[in-house]
């Protein structure tokens, strides 16, 4: 229990112990904690930021959902309309084209009829002529004769 | 003390020489004969134990230091690292909590204290006889393991507090008004003999009851480990675990404690009503 001179190699060392440890554990121990700290921050203000931008792009895509929806919807009322169109216009085409066709059906009748009855007053003129010969007994010259039958023909 | 075999006899036969024998440093320019110092301040000698142990420690912690310090993983701290960072995040909180103003110092200062007087303070904790033992084998004759159950390791530690006070005191107030607050402090200028004398011995106890609250306290820790060792082998497990582990507080509150109050009493530097 005694004061000597070891006191003094006891704060040699003390001082120069301090100093070490100041140099080479305090200072980057605190520098990297002060590190740690910053980078911590930044990234809890990245993630703060993330989360807007998250926000922002889902609130963006709702938009162009909706716009999408409204485009399609309109498509589709048009796409519908042009139908009915088409559908209205075919049916007028093929309107058309019967009214055409029972014309032209009905002209063929005509012309038809017209040949037959033109036949027929040909076949009536010959039974008659042969008739009328019958009748005469005698030679009829058709040449003679052929403006008159012709005129009887178109009399029937 | 002429019997220098007292180590290596079964303790039980001469249980005062075995005691004497432990507390008697290694020492240069101690008296041949008695193995201590001429006096209670006697500076021709030289404490060869305290000393080294003391120096060892320290070397264990710059190495240490310099190991963790230099390869820092900031990402993923691991082992020491954690530890260390543990540490250094409560001093510097207390430091700034007590201190006014950034001090670059007073930081690791009271880190250094702590490792340093804990380490040495857990010197005690190694079972009494073993080192002295070892060393008597190898010719060492007496071998003192505790450094701070030596009045020069725990005033070598308050007095570097108490030189470092008078510093930031000066460096804070200016060297006449650190004077004045000798003069004027407590009783106001006019009672100033008063003062001087109070404010004397104000100061002088700081360091004072820093040191011999440590030394105390480990001196009066190693000796009940000395005499558990007095009792017979099969008793001293008991007794010596529990003090063992009674211990391992103690040593980590006076370290602590050491630390505290030589980070308060240089920040009183700091406080206007001195």
């Amino acid at each position: 229990m005694n004061v000597t001179a070891t006191l003094f190699g006891q704060m040699g060392t003390f001082l120069v112990l301090v100093l070490f440890v100041m140099k080479f554990l305090w200072k980057p121990v605190l520098n990297a904690l002060e590190d740690r700290r910053t980078r911590i921050a930044e990234g809890l203000a990245a993630a703060e930021r993330g989360h807007e931008e998250q926000a922002r792009a889902e609130e963006r895509a709702a938009e162009v959902l909706k716009d999408a929806r409204e485009q399609a919807s309109e498509i589709l009322a048009q796409a519908q309309r042009r139908g009915a169109e088409i559908v209205e216009e075919s049916k007028a085409a093929a309107r058309g084209e019967g009214e055409r066709l029972l014309v032209a059906a009905r002209a063929e009748i005509d012309h038809e009829s017209l040949q037959a009855r033109e036949a027929l007053r040909k076949e009536v003129g010959r039974i008659a002529l042969a008739g009328a010969e019958r009748l005469l007994r005698r030679e009829v010259d058709a040449g003679q004769h052929a403006e008159l039958l012709g005129q009887l023909a178109e009399e029937l | 003390m002429a019997d220098t075999s007292a180590a290596a006899q079964p303790a039980t036969d001469n249980p005062v020489e075995y005691i004497q024998h432990h507390l008697t440093n290694l020492c240069l320019g101690c008296d041949p004969d008695t193995h201590r110092a001429s006096g209670l301040i006697d500076f021709s000698v030289f404490f060869l134990d305290t000393f080294l142990v003391s120096l060892v420690l320290a070397g264990v912690i710059m190495l240490v230091a310099w190991r963790v310090g230099r390869s820092l993983d900031p990402d993923n701290p691991t082992g020491l690292q954690n530890v260390l960072e543990i540490l250094v995040e409560f001093v510097n909180g207390m430091v700034r909590d007590v201190f006014p103003k950034p001090n670059r110092l007073v930081g690791p200062l009271g880190l250094t204290i702590f490792l340093w007087v804990f380490l040495m303070n857990l010197m005690d904790l190694i079972p009494v006889d073993l080192i002295p033992w070892l060393l008597f084998e190898a010719g060492v004759p007496y071998f003192k393991v505790v450094p701070t159950t030596n009045l020069d390791a725990t005033f070598g530690l308050s007095l570097s507090i108490f030189v470092l006070i008078i510093i930031h005191n000066v460096r804070e107030r200016g060297a006449w008004g650190y004077v004045k607050t000798y003069l004027a402090h407590p009783f106001g200028i006019f009672a100033f003999p008063v003062n001087i004398v109070m404010t004397l011995i104000e100061e002088i106890a700081k360091p004072l009851s820093l040191g011999l609250r440590l030394f105390g306290n480990l001196f009066a820790g190693e000796l009940l480990f000395i005499l558990i060792a007095l009792l017979p082998f099969w008793a001293q497990f008991i007794p010596g675990g529990a003090w063992a582990i009674f211990h391992v507080l103690v040593i980590t509150l006076q370290a602590f404690i050491f630390m505290l109050l030589s980070i308060v009493y240089i920040s009183l530097a700091y406080q206007d009503d001195h």
